[in-house]
């Protein structure tokens, strides 16, 4: 009973809290989200519930994974804080719902951003943080350097009709034949890659990372660097809200810019230290204030983003990079060393 | 009493084909047993505090070993974990407590069980009052989550059940209809359907930004849902107790509350004993099912265990784990529950 009373006093300082926030919110012309961060003092982020390489919690309960960083930086950018994070662990299922009602400041969840998300979950694609898709991964001992020399092989894949199809499509666009070989539980197609059944195993290049360091003896195992099918991963937040959506993108883009430009955890105080003349580094190390108030934050944002989580590729190397799930950067690289990821100029 | 080896040739051989089914069976038991042991025990691992230290190829205990806390507790600061573990003996002293007092104390124990325990556990563990800090309930996790839904559903669904009981059989149709649609509602929608509903719908028809805390939805929706089978069960006692003693009481001179709460319900609550523990421990069991919803319960958190890129690959030892504590909390229930008929019952063995 006393928490049904509860429910409805919460229910009603809320109406008049949120009429309140309304007026104000008019009145300065800026982001609703972003005051309600400011007011709340913690971004409330929703991630994946258990994902390696993006969202998991390591042995003492803390949040680790790129998407983890993600929520970090933006925290860092908004309240200066990187830990004033709440972590709203989101299944597949409520992910969307969560984010319409204003639960989650942002969704960082391993999603594809796609046209019906866009269009009608009436949800707004900020930027994709990692390029995903069907990879491979194959035994080492087949000396098999591309997908294409697959010709003949058995790959042990999960049953649902998107990577037996792609893996057909694939085979068909390029003149070969791939055998698969289908199971309902991940551990049972490892065990049966394991067991010698199939050459390799088949799933999206995140799970394919994550299932080749389960192997008994990983570096038995290589991932090819073939991606046949199209699953940008990325920001979601809620559409109507242009300069919290601004913020998110931003931070994506510092992240990307400051590893074009060198600039790591360990090395930002000393070039910020150095006094550059370069107006690009001034902007990313926060030394041009006016440049920042545009955005609605201070001149130091993108500097405490970078010094809380370190650049996009410090990130990816880890979660993902040799010494962590092994998964070559590929499309995720910079877009000048062959990859998709292209920071908008800081200007 | 035979001897054994008369017993032995009686049961297990009594014909060429029995015994040589007895020994293709003992033959596969003892395969299956030492496969198992030889996994558990004999080639497990539980020294260290890394993967690497798991290379027996048997179990690997260690993944256990350094989650432990994280299982029980979730995130819960570990600081402030004591605030869990007295709460929690709060509420299982108290309980024992009630079933070992004298008679004459057992109404006030359980008074105090049903309505001082829950307030001072409940400050336990949220905190914010009396100079304990405020512990969010999104870092609250693990068995203890399993624990608590079970524990606030079960005894506030009990409670409404009763009343929802009493309803259905009330003279007044308005409360009779209210009862009867209430308890066939809950009954005829799944679980799963009801927690998606909390989780989904609550926050659509709430004014935007404004939330209810998750956790709170998942008790209310486990409460209510618990409350239908609980009425039921009620029910069934409460048609088990001849009308004549409700008629001798009102012929007493006994007002109507007073009849249902001294004379009919202490009868048929007795009797709904087993009925009512089943449902608790469906209950624990079907709390689980919160982790659809973003509460991280135990098996959630050994579920997301498995993602740490530190330990991938440990699903048989994590659900191995669940598999134990499932098992041992419920047969637990199941005890504390033949020994409250017992105790309850003894006027009735002769």
């Amino acid at each position: 009973m006393t928490s049904l009373r509860k429910l409805a006093y919460a229910a009603a300082l809320a109406v008049c809290g949120l009429g309140a926030a309304g007026l104000s919110a008019e009145a300065q012309v800026k982001s609703p989200t972003l005051d309600a961060v400011k007011k709340r003092g913690e971004l409330n982020c929703g991630v994946d519930t258990g994902i390696p390489g993006f969202a998991f919690q390591d042995s003492t309960g803390k949040w680790k994974g790129l998407d983890v960083a993600y929520c970090r930086a933006i925290a860092a950018a908004v309240l200066g804080d990187a830990e004033k994070v709440k972590y709203v662990g989101v299944t597949t299922k409520v992910r969307f719902t969560v984010l319409q009602s204003g639960e989650i400041d942002v969704l960082i969840r391993d999603s594809t951003l796609t046209f019906t998300r866009d269009t009608q979950l009436n949800l707004s694609p900020i930027a994709v943080n990692f390029y995903a898709g069907q990879a491979f991964m194959v035994k080492k001992s087949l000396k098999v350097a591309s997908a294409k020399e697959l010709n003949g092989a058995t790959i042990c894949m999960l049953t649902g009709a998107t990577l037996e199809l792609n893996i057909a499509d694939y085979g068909a666009a390029n003149g070969i034949k791939i055998n698969s070989l289908l199971f309902d539980k991940p551990e049972e197609a490892f065990a049966a890659a394991e067991a010698g059944r199939c050459d390799g195993y088949s799933d999206d290049s995140g799970s394919v990372a994550a299932a080749r360091s389960t192997m008994k003896t990983p570096d038995d195992w290589v991932i090819l660097p073939e991606i046949i099918s199209k699953e940008p991963l990325g920001i979601f937040a809620r559409e109507g809200d242009e300069k919290w959506g601004d913020i998110l993108k931003w931070t994506h883009m510092i992240l990307l810019t400051a590893e074009e430009m060198g600039v790591t955890k360990a090395n930002a105080d000393q070039i910020k230290a150095s006094k550059p003349v370069d107006p690009f580094m001034q902007r990313l190390l926060g030394l041009d204030e006016d440049f920042s108030k545009q955005l609605g934050l201070d001149g130091a944002w993108s500097y405490r983003i970078i010094k809380a989580v370190g650049n996009y590729g410090e990130i990816y190397d880890e979660y993902f990079g040799p010494k962590a799930l092994g998964l070559p950067r590929g499309t995720n690289n910079l877009w000048t060393k062959g990859g998709l990821q292209y920071a908008l100029p800081l200007r | 009493m035979a001897p054994t080896h008369v017993w032995v040739k009686r049961n297990l051989f009594p014909s060429l084909s029995s015994g040589l089914l007895t020994l293709v069976l003992a033959g596969v038991i003892i395969v299956l047993v030492k496969a198992i042991f030889d996994w558990a025990v004999t080639d497990a691992t539980i020294s260290g505090t890394t993967r690497a230290a798991c290379n027996a190829g048997g179990a690997c205990w260690t993944f256990i070993k350094v989650r432990f806390d994280l299982f029980f507790y979730g995130r819960y600061p570990s600081p402030e974990r004591w605030r869990v573990d007295l709460a929690l003996a709060l509420v299982v002293g108290t309980t024992a407590a009630t079933l070992i007092a004298p008679p004459r104390w057992q109404g006030w124990l359980a008074l105090i069980l049903l309505g001082f325990v829950p307030a001072v556990a409940g400050i336990l563990l949220v905190g914010g009052l009396f100079g304990l800090a405020y512990i969010a309930t999104n870092l609250w996790g693990g068995l203890m989550l399993n624990i608590l839904l079970t524990a606030v559903a079960g005894g506030g669904g009990f409670i409404l059940g009763v009343f929802l009981a009493l309803g259905r059989r009330s003279k007044y149709p308005v409360i009779r209809l209210f009862s009867m649609l209430f308890i066939e509602l809950w009954r005829g929608v799944p679980l799963l359907t009801v927690l998606f509903m909390a989780m989904l719908l609550v926050p659509l028809f709430m004014p935007n930004g404004a939330t209810i805390d998750n956790l709170l939805r998942a008790m209310l929706a486990l409460t209510l849902f618990t409350a239908a089978y609980m009425a039921e069960i009620v029910r069934g006692g409460l048609q088990a107790i001849p009308r004549g003693q409700a008629e001798a009481a009102t012929a007493l001179g006994l007002r109507p509350w007073a009849i249902q709460c001294f004379i009919v319900l202490p009868q048929a609550l007795r009797l709904v004993i087993p009925g009512l523990v089943n449902t608790v421990i469906d209950l624990f069991k079907d709390t689980t099912l919160v982790s659809i919803v973003g509460l991280f319960d135990l098996l959630a958190v050994i579920t997301q265990a498995q993602k740490d890129q530190a330990w991938l690959g440990m699903a048989r030892e994590g659900y191995a784990f669940a598999v134990v504590v499932f098992f041992l909390c419920c047969f637990g229930m199941s005890l504390f529950s033949r020994r409250l008929e017992h105790r309850l019952n003894r006027h009735l063995r002769y």
